[in-house]
């Protein structure tokens, strides 16, 4: 996990799209310029920053279902709870699951678990459309890439 | 049984704190209730789901922006709800 980069996701553990559900895993660092300040003596990760590893989780899901043709883009936060501390080195399981797929927007649950056990959840809401830029697109292969996402989850 | 239009009232009421009464056939979703792209976003979810439908936001939004539609056509609710009707004619078709 690279916090300053948005880097929230180290690797694709498991993909599924016939069931529209993926897990992944990320490492919490243990130096980050976030705990500095959140907080002085008492380093958590941000809530935001779980909400953040739960879309893009959710995101590299929609990516799959979507074979890459659009980008998703979080558009709204629901029922988010964070229900005990993250701190700097934990290992997180991040799994995401789709649970309606609309016309230009798609619905997500997702958790983040450490060691089996729930730490945060949220249900999520995504607008997406075609890529922007083919740069973007440049941008989300070579993550792709990083993360291990397995090119067999595009085929027909 | 209740009308089309009665449920989609009915859903409009409850996602978006809507007072049920003053949401008529006649209220254009946009301007009479105030209610934004995001916020259609969970009606949509709630019509495709009480409905069994995919309404066409996207092709919908692309036509007015194309000026093909108004938006009147899509998002007057007398109008929206005849949309649903027929996406659900078809549907069993």
């Amino acid at each position: 996990m690279h916090i300053e980069y948005f880097k929230l996701i180290d690797r694709i553990l498991d993909l599924k799209p016939d069931e529209k559900t993926i897990t992944v895993e990320a490492t919490v660092p243990t130096q980050s310029t976030i705990f500095e300040g959140h907080f002085p003596g008492h380093p958590i990760m941000p809530g935001v920053l779980l909400i953040e590893s739960m879309a893009q989780t959710s995101g590299w899901l929609l990516l799959a279902l979507m074979k890459f043709e659009r980008m998703p883009f979080l558009a709204a936060v629901k029922e988010a709870k964070m229900r005990g501390f993250v701190t700097p080195g934990e290992v997180l399981t991040v799994e995401a699951s789709v649970i309606h797929e609309g016309s230009g927007y798609a619905m997500t649950e997702a958790r983040v678990k450490v060691g089996g056990k729930l730490r945060s959840n949220a249900s999520l809401t995504f607008s997406h459309f075609p890529f922007p830029n083919p740069e973007l697109r440049g941008h989300m292969d070579a993550e792709a890439k990083r993360i291990g996402f397995p090119q067999q989850a595009l085929l027909p | 049984m209740s009308t089309t239009f009665d449920q989609v009232a009915t859903i409009i009421a409850e996602t978006c704190d809507i007072p049920r009464d003053t949401i008529t056939p006649d209220s254009h979703a946009i301007d009479d209730l105030g209610i934004d792209s995001l916020d259609f976003l969970d009606i949509a979810f709630a019509i495709d789901k009480a409905f069994g439908i995919k309404l066409p936001l996207e092709k919908w939004t692309q036509e007015v922006n194309d000026g093909k539609a108004s938006t009147e056509q899509y998002f007057v609710l007398k109008n929206l709800c005849a949309r649903i009707d027929e996406l659900v004619a078809a549907k069993g078709a």
